[in-house]
């Protein structure tokens, strides 16, 4: 039995202050980790622990340590335990650890909330607006990421993992893409593709994440016992403002990845080319175009994707019949025959596909060609996290887009962390103990209790740290002393 | 144009569905029109003022 694929998304927010484009982003982005007002604990985070330049095909990289030194000045923990902080002039926000894809899905979009709620604060303090784009390109050559981490047992074998998912996460993006006018970094003119990150992708494998960017990473930094775990960090995709499409994504994603780790896939279906036909599936929109496979035949993106459902579909009857992979499935399912029966049905959920509709509309009414700057401005605005400024909150408030959640359910995310992984107990250390807690890391919380040292509370295991482990506890103490000293019993 | 290829392939492969069924396609599509139009009147008052200059100016540093 596959251990349990814990998932965590990262993303970085494209950032603008308007009225004012020579604004430093670094700075601006240190002003909205520094004005989010809700409950939050600047720390220090403690790299020492971390290792990027570890390679998961077993070398290890010199000189590959934290290049980001402000990083660690510009960081905050959250009272849900997601980490909000700077990356390369971008605020960032990761997640906190969650149980299942519609869980994981719920926290990424509370992490849209946390951006918006601290930008506003941030325009009250700049007097000019500043904008905070979810999205992963300028469409000028420069792209920042949206990363997804799945938990894997360490006995997986890391080429297992590159021949499933290459073909998978080269093929999913016909709905994972959040759409782009235009394309870059030299690739082929294309009026309109289906993602925003296809055109950045130039290697197969590989451990880089800011150029030269592999359609797998092998960084090798499990964010835990490393005897025992391994975490997929995948950089091949899009942000996505769906609520429907990022569930699809994490749990496509995450049903592969636990079918791979028990053996319950056959022979994978190899592309004999999967750079070539990254950008390529991402630039078809007739969804007809077929990809090499190696050994000389062809298949197109939506086949492949079949094929992967249907040994899904087989393996969720037999090893994880769960309601929420059963859900996956139907959302995967009626994806796939949109895609094939009409593809502009999918406008209620696909982000690419919203947009798509938008700009098909305004192309005709106001009879403009694709090269027009109101289109590209509009495919930005889609993204902003304001409510009233994004044209995705747009559709939503007029119903033409699916809700997975409720406005509430979001709400209560910003603040309440997941239950059932360590996030919860981080979460509640930085509501309950935020004078105490001087340090944190994914894998452990450092408390200054007023003694000549400080408290490292160690938290390896991505599971533990749950309400019902560690809630009780919790629930009675009265300060981090207390704390530390009913964990130490 | 992709999307006339794809409409062209959709027509295609079902050149003859009754005459109903298409009464009843072309019927929503026009209320889908009508409604679209009223949310792109909703978007320009909120869009951005000067498009040109509101996409130039966006221009991000790489990230990961």
């Amino acid at each position: 039995m596959a251990i349990r694929k814990v998932i965590g998304t990262e993303v970085e927010y494209g950032i603008a202050v308007r009225g004012d484009p020579e604004f430093n982003p670094a700075l601006g982005s240190a002003m909205v980790v520094n004005s989010y007002p809700g409950p939050r604990v600047r720390v220090q985070w403690s790299y020492e622990e971390e290792s990027p330049g570890r390679d998961a095909r077993g070398f290890g990289h010199e000189g590959y340590g934290v290049s980001d030194p402000e990083g660690t000045l510009v960081n905050a923990v959250l009272g849900n335990g997601a980490r909000l902080y700077v990356d390369h002039a971008h605020p960032e926000y990761s997640a906190p650890e969650s149980w299942d894809p519609r869980q994981a899905a719920l926290y990424d979009k509370a992490g849209e909330l946390v951006m918006h709620r601290a930008a506003r604060s941030a325009t009250e303090r700049l007097g000019h607006r500043l904008a905070l784009y979810k999205n992963n390109s300028d469409r000028k050559g420069n792209s920042y990421g949206a990363h997804e981490n799945y938990l894997l047992s360490r006995s997986t074998p890391f080429g297992e993992i590159i021949r499933y998912a290459m073909t998978f996460l080269v093929t999913r993006q016909i709905y994972t893409g959040s759409g782009k006018v235009g394309s870059e970094n030299g690739r082929p003119h294309v009026d309109y593709q289906i993602t925003q990150r296809a055109d950045f992708f130039e290697e197969e494998v590989g451990l880089e994440t800011t150029l030269k960017r592999p359609i797998i990473n092998t960084r090798d930094e499990p964010h835990g016992d490393s005897t025992k775990y391994r975490r997929l960090h995948v950089i091949f995709g899009d942000a996505n403002l769906s609520e429907v499409q990022t569930f699809l994504k994490l749990g496509a994603t995450a049903l592969m990845l636990a079918a791979l780790e028990d053996g319950a896939l056959p022979d994978p279906l190899d592309l004999a080319d999967p750079v070539t036909a990254a950008w390529s599936v991402s630039h078809d929109l007739t969804f007809r175009r077929p990809l090499e496979l190696e050994g000389g035949s062809t298949a197109t993106a939506v086949e492949l994707q079949w094929r992967y459902y249907e040994w899904l579909s087989k393996y969720v009857e037999k090893e994880l019949d769960e309601p929420v992979w059963h859900d996956v499935l139907r959302e995967w399912q009626s994806v796939l025959e949109d895609i094939e029966a009409d593809p502009s049905r999918l406008a209620d959920r696909l982000d690419w596909a919203a947009k798509l509709r938008l700009f098909e509309r305004y192309l005709d009414r106001d009879d403009i060609d694709w090269s027009d700057s109101k289109l590209a401005a509009l495919d930005l605005q889609y993204h902003d996290v304001d409510p009233e400024k994004g044209l995705y909150h747009r559709l939503l408030a007029r119903g033409d887009i699916r809700r997975l959640f409720t406005p509430e359910d979001i709400v209560a995310a910003e603040t309440n962390p997941p239950e059932q992984t360590r996030a919860y107990f981080r979460g509640r250390c930085v509501t309950q103990f935020p004078d105490s807690l001087v340090a944190a890391n994914w894998d452990s919380l450092v408390f200054d209790l007023g003694e000549p040292h400080l408290r490292r509370v160690p938290m390896l295991e991505p599971l533990r740290g749950s309400r019902d482990l560690v809630g009780p506890i919790l629930d009675e103490v009265a300060d981090a002393t207390e704390l530390i000293k009913r964990l130490g019993d | 144009m992709a999307e006339q290829e794809r409409s062209r392939a959709r027509a295609r492969e079902k050149p003859e569905e009754e005459i109903e069924d298409l009464d009843v396609s072309e019927e929503k599509s026009e209320t889908d029109l009508e409604e679209l139009d009223d949310l792109l009147d909703e978007i320009d008052a909120v869009l951005e003022e000067n498009a040109e200059e509101f996409v130039k100016n966006y221009v991000q540093k790489g990230g990961q």
